[in-house]
């Protein structure tokens, strides 16, 4: 399986753009980026509003690191957080607020696939824990919002980003590609158990 | 405690490298689980794009992963060597280390949501002190990260689901299932802890210590060395890979430990260590002066 050439994303992520890309296939996004995950996501579900506009915006599942330096913010570490927790609050948060792209890691379920397929919407996997690689993606620091409300870790971070790498898990026609590999390794586990060779002292 | 200020910096020191510096032995594992995938592979992309950022959380001094986790310390002092004093210059340590960036602001409050700007609060960080016959204190620390330790499974034997029975065997189901559970959702390719036996806590805490174990050890058990060896093999063809997008490696090592149970109980406890195996350690002097590296 070779990896594609990668394909690139720019903000603003118009519905042509993210619309053509496929599950599998590797992705380099630059512009801008919009963190959130737990506190913002639950904010938004309770129909909180956005300081920014997010139609065809991008949120980035990551609570980065990150120290003031004089009068400027410096990113000391930043990567993708575990997306799954944010499953049940997706559909709406796309819904409302016109998100095209979401980036995080880790396997998701139904419930984003519906959400990327009714909204157009891609889910992007990072690579996690990869904190240092994926900082030097971030050119700048742009603005902070509900810093002081969630803490530093939970905000709101307005980061520009250049050539992040990404593979698209679900593309906007709903297929994930996380799934698949999660079936087959269920299939294998199970056959695993019943092959009958058990454990014996 | 004389000498809070040596103590202290020693135990910033340990923290700083426990952060950005991963341990040589799960370094050598990622480079030996990076060959063994295909080329232009996703799985290659991932373990390459892991060993450049452990080469660059070193050469930019700063925390290889952005969830600088939960801080678990594990102390062997000389009895009855003062460690309340040694508590508190820790405490130090981790709010120099937070304000410093080497660690995130890390710790809420359970109840208001509050974060605490310094790491240090009611159950933060973590305490293990153990006293041992000789003269020099060993502290050694985890770092552990928040999307690892919710992939944690704790199961209680028999389990019909797994038709999994009170032996080696069902013990072994389990732990397939918490891999396959897992899928790549603990940062994977990680490291298994489990511990059989025990109750519902000291099950964890086991089960956690085992990452105390260098990547390559055995267990001194033999049938326990068997079925880590087995497990591991076995994780490689789920057919998972790193981050759950595919390839052989899930895991990098597995390591059981066990404890005793009382009759009515057979738990099995599985924790995982993500790739970003922060775990380090050191011999220091009863002055806070410090003697080598445990890793």
């Amino acid at each position: 399986m070779a990896l594609l050439k990668p394909r690139r994303l720019e903000y603003p992520f118009t519905p042509e753009q993210v619309g053509s890309l496929r599950a599998g296939q590797f992705v380099l996004v630059s512009g801008l980026v919009y963190t959130a995950r737990d506190r913002i996501h639950k904010y938004f579900f309770d129909g909180g509003k956005s300081p920014v506009d997010l139609k065809n915006a991008a949120l980035y599942h990551c609570g980065p690191v990150v120290i003031r330096k004089d009068s400027d913010w410096v990113v000391r570490a930043a990567g993708p957080t575990t997306s799954i927790r944010e499953e049940p609050y997706l559909p709406r948060i796309v819904k409302d607020h016109g998100v095209r792209v979401i980036i995080g890691k880790g396997s998701m379920g139904k419930v984003t696939e519906g959400a990327c397929k009714a909204g157009g919407c891609v889910y992007l996997h990072a690579v996690g824990g990869a904190a240092q690689v994926l900082a030097e993606k971030v050119v700048s620091v742009k603005g902070l919002y509900f810093g002081e409300e969630f803490g530093l870790a939970e905000a709101m971070w307005v980061l520009e980003l250049k050539d992040f790498p990404a593979i698209v898990a679900i593309d906007s026609r709903g297929h994930n590609l996380l799934r698949r590999i999660k079936s087959a390794s269920l299939r294998m586990g199970r056959k695993l158990m019943k092959s009958f060779d058990p454990f014996i002292p | 405690m004389k000498n809070h200020v040596l103590w202290e910096s020693s135990l910033f020191e340990l923290i700083r490298r426990t952060s950005v510096d991963l341990p040589c032995d799960i370094e050598q594992g990622l480079r030996r689980a990076c060959k063994t995938e295909k080329k232009a592979s996703r799985a290659r992309w991932v373990l390459e794009t892991l060993l450049e950022n452990v080469q660059k959380a070193r050469d930019n001094d700063a925390p290889l992963c952005q969830d600088t986790g939960s801080l678990i310390f594990y102390f062997q002092v000389p009895v009855g060597f003062d460690t309340n004093a040694l508590a508190s210059a820790t405490r130090l340590a981790v709010a120099r280390a937070t304000r410093l960036g080497y660690l995130r602001q890390n710790t809420i409050d359970s109840v208001s949501g509050s974060a605490c700007a310094t790491n240090v609060a009611y159950g933060a960080p973590t305490f293990y002190f153990e006293q041992c016959a000789r003269g020099t204190v060993d502290v050694r620390l985890l770092m552990k990260g928040g999307g690892c330790e919710n992939v944690g499974k704790q199961y209680s034997l028999p389990d019909e689901s797994l038709g999994g029975g009170r032996d080696l065997e069902g013990v072994r189901r389990c732990v397939l299932d918490a891999v396959v559970s897992a899928q790549g959702n603990g940062c994977a390719p990680g490291i298994l802890g489990v511990c059989i036996g025990g109750d519902r806590a000291t099950g964890y805490e086991c089960s956690k210590s085992q990452f105390l174990r260098k990547l390559d050890d055995k267990s001194s058990v033999k049938i326990l060395a068997r079925l880590e060896d087995r497990l591991l093999k076995e994780s490689k063809v789920l057919e998972i890979g790193p981050m759950g997008l595919g390839g052989s490696t899930a895991l990098l090592g597995l390591k059981i430990g066990s404890m005793s149970r009382v009759p009515a109980s057979f738990f099995v406890t599985v924790s995982y260590m993500c790739w970003a195996f922060r775990r380090r350690g050191a011999v220091l002097t009863i002055r806070g002066g410090f003697k080598k590296w445990l890793y």
